[in-house]
């Protein structure tokens, strides 16, 4: 049998590198994979604890954050859409001046 | 737990080669019946019949020169008919056949299917990116869009089966269209079995719907830059799919492997007849259907094939969900 | 060794090696091709866990949506990948002990967060009723607000991708 811990620490391993790559990397559609990768984390954790403390509710949280996963891609695509019209640059450093 | 694996993997291996001869012979099927509709023979002349002709084919395709094109993506160009055909043939697995007859009897069998022609899109994709090719890749962005689209209609109608069933094993839907007395689902949910149908046309890029490889526009669409063996797998990977849809139509529509029961009831003998025979007759009623549907009807331009999709197909399947929910709620509680 | 531990170990390693792949690929459409197979090395891993639903769910809607979509809006755009500004040169070592200090806090938090309280779907439920059956139970009657939830979630996105997306460019 899988000890629980083993799962975890393989959750926050993901996490930690989705997290480094969407601070370090400067494009917008490598943030988003990022973005993506955290959340999988994140679902994994919840399936493992759901599986061991024989409760559904985990399945559900992490089927909602899937829901959220889809929801936020499609949105970010769209501003990207829009922000490639603009700028035809994918890089985040040339959108600086939306600090305002 | 050896033994166990090897009779496994002999399994798999017949299951294999009884499908890749019956990819091959519909092959021979199409090409015969398409020569009949246009009034000529088909093939006719390599054995009695014509009747070696695939094996002819097939000899062709290795024997030809294998082509990469100059500055393509050499390991994903060579990874994409891999793919294509990994992703239909594992669909194979969870199909059954006849009662018992099923490789890998799992819980979720259906989403299994649905997961694999969803991967399949990715062989397209990728082949058509790495070719490094004008028409390739106007071939893959339309494929990629088609699946995308066509697949949300076809769940919708998977959906109002499941609500008959209950359940998301295959073998189980096949049983609890027994239980009625006309043994099909076909008979609530026409208008779901309509639109798997055509969503089925769609999703294997068959004539209708063929946009992605349109001759007349985009030479061969994604397929453009292949030759010889690769070509042969995509070839190989589009027919097994029709089989797969096929069959995928037969257990969630029609019964599966077995005969309505007043049938059976009014002439008994046919329970003599083993359930893979009535399978397969009715798998290949369909793909007669399918290659009837490529001699007669003209392919349709991209935004109408959208426009069937989104405005048509969709708003379809919906309300044969609500239908279902309906007849479910009110008559069978 | 046992079988259950050498399948997970292979999982878990595949899983942490394709991850770091993804985070340093330069070619767009190779990022997105890893994660497509990282995805679905994840959804073996959910596998082990019983959740045989969640495991197709994840290959459907992950691998089979939401990487589409990204694919498709990469190659709509034709985004090559750009080497001026190079990539992951912003890497510094406060955002490293940053990270180190997330995952610690990740690693033993989570620990702690295992209350040793067993609930009512023990593995011999989930497999004399399947995991989808038992799934679609709990979110029909406990759970039906994060369903109403998901379904907001959902339609909105929806609204705004189409008022995004499909604005036309006038000039």
């Amino acid at each position: 049998m899988v000890p629980l811990n083993a799962y975890l620490i393989l959750a926050a391993i993901i996490f930690a590198i989705g997290l480094i790559g969407f601070m370090t990397r400067r494009s917008i559609i490598m943030m988003l994979l990022c973005i993506e990768l955290m959340l999988n984390a994140v679902n994994i954790t919840l399936i493992s604890l759901s599986h061991y403390m024989q409760d559904f509710m985990g399945q559900v949280i992490a089927l909602l954050i899937i829901a959220n996963a889809g929801a936020g891609m499609a949105t970010g695509l769209a501003l990207l859409i829009n922000a490639y019209r603009l700028k035809k640059t994918v890089k985040i450093d040339l959108f600086r001046n939306l600090r305002g | 737990m050896i033994l166990n694996i090897i009779i496994l993997i002999i399994e798999v291996a017949v299951v294999l080669g009884v499908l890749l001869l019956h990819v091959a012979y519909a092959v021979y099927f199409e090409r015969k019946i398409l020569g009949h509709i246009q009034a000529r023979l088909g093939p006719t002349e390599v054995g009695p019949l014509g009747l070696f002709q695939p094996f002819a084919d097939l000899v062709k395709l290795f024997f030809k020169e294998d082509n990469i094109p100059f500055g393509a993506d050499k390991f994903l160009f060579t990874a994409a008919p891999v793919i294509v055909v990994t992703c239909v043939m594992t669909s194979f697995s969870v199909l059954p056949f006849a009662a018992g007859w099923v490789l890998a009897n799992i819980n979720v069998g259906l989403l299994f299917i649905l997961a694999m022609s969803s991967l399949g899109v990715y062989g397209i994709i990728i082949a058509g990116w790495s070719s490094n090719s004008k028409y390739a890749f106007l071939g893959a962005l339309r494929s990629s869009a088609q699946i995308i689209s066509y697949e949300i209609p076809m769940g919708i109608a998977l959906l109002a089966v499941l609500i008959m069933t209950g359940s998301l094993n295959l073998s189980d839907i096949v049983y609890a269209q027994d239980k009625l007395p006309w043994g099909m689902f076909i008979f609530p949910q026409i208008i779901g079995f309509f639109v798997f149908l055509v969503c089925a046309l769609a999703e294997t890029n068959r004539t209708p719907f063929d946009l992605p490889e349109a001759e007349t526009e985009l030479v061969a669409g994604y397929l453009t830059e292949y030759s010889g063996f690769r070509w042969g797998l995509f070839f190989l990977a589009e027919y097994s799919a029709m089989y797969v849809m096929s069959s995928m139509l037969t257990i969630c529509f029609l019964g599966g492997w077995t005969l309505p029961p007043f049938l059976t009831n009014l002439l008994p003998i046919l329970n003599l007849v083993p359930g893979i025979i009535w399978f397969l007759l009715k798998v290949y009623a369909i793909m007669f259907f399918y290659i009837w549907v490529r001699g007669t009807v003209p392919r349709y331009r991209f935004d109408q094939l959208l426009k069937i999709g989104w405005k048509l197909l969709l708003p379809l399947s919906l309300t044969n969900l609500f239908i279902i929910m309906i007849i479910k709620k009110v008559f069978m509680p | 060794m046992s079988i259950p531990i050498l399948f997970f170990s292979y999982f878990a390693l595949a899983s942490i090696v394709l991850s770091l792949i993804v985070v340093t690929r330069k070619n767009y459409i190779h990022a997105v091709l890893w994660t497509l197979l990282l995805f679905i090395h994840i959804s073996g891993i959910y596998l082990f866990l019983n959740a045989e639903f969640f495991a197709m769910i994840q290959m459907i809607v992950y691998a089979g949506a939401i990487l589409v979509m990204l694919i498709f809006v990469i190659m709509l755009l034709n985004v090559r990948h750009e080497d001026h500004l190079s990539d992951l040169s912003s890497l510094s070592i406060p955002k490293v002990f940053f990270v180190f200090c997330v995952f610690g806090i990740l690693a033993l938090a989570l620990q702690a967060s295992y209350l040793n309280t067993i609930g009512k779907f023990s593995i011999d439920v989930v497999n004399t009723f399947s995991d989808a059956k038992l799934l679609g139970q709990v979110f029909y009657s406990e759970a039906n607000l994060p369903l109403i939830i998901m379904g907001v979630v959902l339609f909105v996105p929806m609204i705004a991708a189409i008022v995004l997306a499909g604005k036309r460019s006038d000039e």
